[in-house]
């Protein structure tokens, strides 16, 4: 590491503070400006600079871990990535600017100086991407579970009967486990109805219903009934012009409507109770 | 008069990108809640099979005007093995896949108007159009 460098900063640390801060400033869009406060950015900006000047003391295994805890800090922050990578660049060319200025940038130190400085650039920049990167990837994951999770539950509302509320898109994943859970969950709960319920599908194209009917017909095949409900009159429409043939299940427009009609069909019926006043 | 826009279709949420995008185009044009759905079945229908035959290609949206009256075309486009036999693919009933084969005997029905040109080994175009009624 080039001494020079650091010393330099070190010297005019307030004033490349002073005009990185507003050149960035002046740089960010509106989407920064919203996500980003005026005291946590200049507070985290004296902090970098001293990240960098501890350069000069420091051993490189403080200043590595420094590092790591200052880009850990930047990106739960939530600063977009763009903003952070620019603003190392501008700090970068505010600096070289300066000492070109001042005349510590000689005609001989040049080449050498530009190469040190963009060498201690840039793991900087691969640290602060890699633990950007590497908080994505735990997050989609994270995600990922949540909505594998939410994807296909299958619930016992009553004895024999079970429901399987849907929302949302249906892809090939998602079907695989609408098939998986309702068969493991039909078997687990004894049922002899299984609604599925679709009043939150948005849309049903051949691949949704193809998938529909194969989970009925596979729930047929373990001895239960399956009911299809919630179909929404401009989804009704569509299954006729697609021509799709649901009349191999009984449909009924409203979970309701089913549940009372599973109840029917195990000999039970929800009755009104007379109270005595 | 025409404004377009268009998604890239390679993967299985590109689809949901393509609805989407038809949908919002659709209910911007005043269309109801009917042919809404007819109108998303149908781009998802044309941009599943971008993805399931050719690998990739783009479902495009157009505002059209004629007349005064405005309508939405669709275009699906790629450039996949393409279709050797178009009559046997506007079969009810006909996949090479283990589908259902009803997505474009369904499309013609879903929307006004329907057409399919493809060049086996080079892709397939096809362009299908809802008007307001
Ligand atoms: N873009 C395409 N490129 C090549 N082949 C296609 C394309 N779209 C549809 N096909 C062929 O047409 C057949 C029928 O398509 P479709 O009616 O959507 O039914 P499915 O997708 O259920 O097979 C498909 O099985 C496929 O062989
Ligand atoms: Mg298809």
């Amino acid at each position: 590491m080039n001494k020079l460098i650091f010393k330099f900063i070190e010297t005019h640390k307030l004033d490349i503070l002073d005009e990185w801060i507003r050149t960035t400033k002046e740089a960010a869009d509106d989407r920064v400006l919203r996500v980003v406060s005026d005291q946590v950015f200049n507070s985290t900006s004296r902090e970098f600079v001293d990240l960098v000047i501890s350069n000069l003391n420091g051993s490189k295994d403080d200043y590595n871990s420094r590092l790591n805890e200052f880009s850990e800090k930047v990106v739960r922050l939530g600063w977009p990535l763009t903003f952070v990578s620019r603003g190392l660049h501008t700090f970068g060319v505010i600096v070289l600017d300066r000492m070109e200025q001042s005349g510590v940038i000689t005609e001989e130190n040049q080449r050498n100086l530009f190469r040190e400085f963009s060498e201690w650039m840039q793991p900087m920049n691969n640290e602060i991407i890699d633990i950007y990167s590497a908080t994505w990837e735990k997050t989609v994951s994270l995600q990922k579970i949540a909505l594998q999770e939410l994807s296909a539950p299958l619930i016992p509302v009553f004895e024999r009967i079970t429901v399987m509320p849907l929302v949302g898109t249906i892809d090939t994943e998602r079907a695989k486990q609408i098939m998986e859970n309702l068969l493991k969950g039909a078997v687990k709960h004894r049922s002899e109805v299984v609604l599925i319920d679709i009043t939150g599908v948005p849309v049903v194209d051949t691949m949704v219903a193809h998938h529909i009917i194969q989970a009925a017909d596979a729930v047929r095949l373990i001895g239960a009934k399956c009911m299809l409900c919630g179909i929404r009159p401009e989804i009704a429409q569509t299954i006729v012009s697609l021509g799709i043939d649901l009349n191999q299940f009984t449909t009924k427009n409203s979970l309701q409507k089913g549940i009372e009609a599973a109840l029917e069909l195990t000999n039970r019926k929800i009755v009104n109770v007379e109270v005595a006043k | 008069m025409t404004i377009q826009s268009c998604v890239t279709i390679i993967n299985e949420w590109d689809i949901v990108a393509a609805r989407q995008l038809g949908r919002n185009v659709a209910k911007e044009l005043g269309f109801g809640t009917v042919d809404q759905a007819r109108i998303t079945t149908a781009i998802s229908e044309l941009a599943r099979n971008i993805y399931l035959y050719a690998g990739k290609g783009q479902i495009c949206i157009d505002k059209l005007y004629e007349n005064g009256k405005p309508g939405v075309k669709i275009s699906a486009i790629d450039s996949g093995p393409g279709i050797s036999d178009i009559r046997q693919v506007m079969e009810d009933g006909f996949s090479t896949s283990g589908g259902l084969g009803a997505g474009l005997p369904g499309v013609k029905r879903l929307m006004d108007q329907f057409a399919i040109e493809s060049i086996p080994g080079d892709g397939t175009q096809i362009i299908a159009t809802k008007w307001l009624r």
